[in-house]
């Protein structure tokens, strides 16, 4: 491991600058990736900016209806917290579909959503990876290819996104809250994660020296319901495979909004709006759901090895539209 | 880099100064001399390194020391009150819940830890009923200690002392 610094600062403006000053430095929040990253060599930062002093870690309900949830919030807490149980509890669920109780309470926000991909080749410094080495091959494309990406990959690179939590924020369009050193932005959730394309090492739209300062959340839908469902090759303490949020409104025997995003297909977390075309304002059949369902994965290009994951999609995302939808039971 | 912290290790003041990249868990087994973390993978996959900081189970293999100046920390060893091991201590002795015994420590913490947060009501993964109250079953055991790897497989009886110290 390099060597480095470690400060922390008392305010997010004060980390920001520490990080624009230095271009060997880089934001710390909980640590549960960035560590592991510094062991493996993967990250070697000559200073570390701890933000966990300088961004909110609570939860407040705004005058709109919504939540703002501080970039520190541990996952934990976010999962454990009334407001998000009892008016998103897609969150609640992705949450505590991820990692484990010690991981969670370590966890913060901002550090779920800019988590890295947990690609073998990305993690292993003596193999050639675009992502971590721009223009040394991708190793993932002929080696072990199960958990690669199926939907929106390039040639260059054909990582997942790792969190659970981003797909559950991805169905209740969360907005993401910058400070960079040219002042505050607001991105959707929904444009905060890059496609590889030719810039595989680029995960996020943020410029150096950004820091999520809180994620916003919009007014619960009104009698909306939802349901996270992750499938793994473990019961539990394993990445996913394919997850799929859902959160739908019905009114009579018809879909009057839905909204479904999924996980471990793709580079980010994948909002499936062909799903939901497909399904808003028709007739409730259970072959329509599964219509719909397919509607996205048809553009699903997999490798050799990760076949697999397409029908899984399908069937995972038909079976909690059923649920949510009590067709077909 | 070195940098000076105190840690308040199961109950007592220490004061270090470490290198910036030192873990939590080195600062505690090579500078403090606290055996009972151990390293499993170092990598955050093994729960054997798990201990309580200001109460909460965390991964001290995944904290820097210089991140946590100041704070109290609570090993295995330090679960007790004297002589008198702390309940889910004794409940892995009753129900033999090990056998190497590697990743007892962590085991015990995590399970400390897991039963406060049953205790503050908070759902796990597979919780039935979000409304309901939250008890400490065979299956949410099993869930909330999956952070918690035995290469013996000590797991059936893990499960049963864990039952057996919930209140
Ligand atoms: C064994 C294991 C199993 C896991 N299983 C799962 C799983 O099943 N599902 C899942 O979703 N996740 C899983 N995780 C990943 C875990 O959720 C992430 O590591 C965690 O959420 C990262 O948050 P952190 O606060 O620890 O981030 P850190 O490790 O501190 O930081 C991560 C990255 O984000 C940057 N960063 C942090 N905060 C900010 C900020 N506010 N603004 C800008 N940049 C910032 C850092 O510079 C760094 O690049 C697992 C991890 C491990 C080790
Ligand atoms: S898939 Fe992406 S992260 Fe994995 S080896 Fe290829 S370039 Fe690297
Ligand atoms: S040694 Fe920390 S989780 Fe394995
Ligand atoms: S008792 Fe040997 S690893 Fe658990």
């Amino acid at each position: 491991m390099n060597p480095f610094t470690y400060a922390r600062p008392g305010g997010a403006g004060e980390a920001v600058e520490a990080v624009t000053a230095d271009p060997g430095a880089c934001f710390l929040a909980g640590g549960t990736n960035l560590v592991d990253h510094l062991k493996l060599g993967v990250a070697s930062p000559t200073a570390l900016v701890d933000v966990r002093g300088a961004v909110d870690d609570t939860i407040e309900e705004s005058p709109d209806g919504g939540v703002r949830i501080g970039a520190g919030v541990t996952n934990s807490d976010l999962a454990a917290h009334p407001v998000i149980r009892r008016s998103y509890p897609v969150l609640s669920s992705a949450l505590l579909a991820g990692a484990s109780g010690q991981l969670r309470n370590m966890a913060t926000t901002g550090g779920n959503l800019l988590q890295r991909t947990r690609c073998v080749y990305f993690q292993d410094v003596t193999t050639p990876c675009n992502k971590r080495e721009p223009g040394s091959g991708c190793s993932a494309l002929e080696g072990h290819g199960r958990d690669n990406a199926v939907l929106g990959t390039s040639e260059q690179c054909v990582a997942t996104h790792p969190s659970d939590m981003a797909v559950g924020l991805l169905v209740l369009d969360a907005v993401v809250v910058v400070l960079g050193p040219s002042g505050e932005r607001r991105v959707p959730l929904a444009d905060l994660h890059r496609l590889p394309g030719a810039e595989p090492e680029r995960d996020t739209v943020l410029e150096r020296g950004e820091l999520i300062t809180a994620v916003e959340l919009p007014a619960p839908l009104a009698e909306g319901r939802g349901a996270y469902r992750k499938v793994r090759d473990r019961a539990s303490y394993a990445f996913a495979l394919v997850s799929v949020a859902a959160l739908v409104h019905v009114r009579g025997d018809r879909i009057t909004e839905a909204r479904i995003a999924l996980g471990g297909v793709a580079h980010a977390p994948w909002r499936a709006r062909r799903t939901e075309a497909a399904l808003e304002g028709r007739p409730l059949t259970e072959a329509g759901l599964r219509v719909a369902a397919e509607a996205e994965l048809a553009r699903a290009r997999p490798g050799k090895d990760n076949a697999f994951k397409v029908p899984l999609a399908v069937n995972t995302c038909t079976a909690v539209l059923r649920d949510l939808t009590g067709v077909g039971s | 880099m070195d940098s000076t912290i105190t840690l308040t290790v199961d109950g007592e003041r220490r004061e270090l100064t470490v290198d910036t990249r030192t873990t939590l868990l080195d600062a505690l087994r090579d500078r403090l001399g606290v055996y009972a973390p151990k390293k499993g993978c170092d990598h955050g996959q093994c729960g054997s390194c798990t201990v309580l900081m200001e109460d909460r189970r965390v991964l001290a293999c995944l904290s820097l020391a210089v991140a946590h100046d100041g704070a109290r920390v609570t090993t295995a060893a330090g679960l007790g009150d004297g002589d008198e091991l702390h309940p889910v201590a004794g409940a892995f002795l009753d129900e033999d819940a090990f056998q190497c015994g590697y990743c007892t420590p962590g085991q015990i913490c995590s399970a400390v830890g897991m039963l406060s947060e049953v205790a503050s009501g908070w759902l796990s993964h597979v919780t039935e009923d979000p409304e309901g109250p939250v008890e400490a079953t065979d299956a949410e055991i099993r869930e909330r200690m999956s952070g918690n790897l035995c290469r013996c497989g000590a797991y059936p009886h893990i499960v049963a002392a864990i039952r057996r110290a919930a209140p």
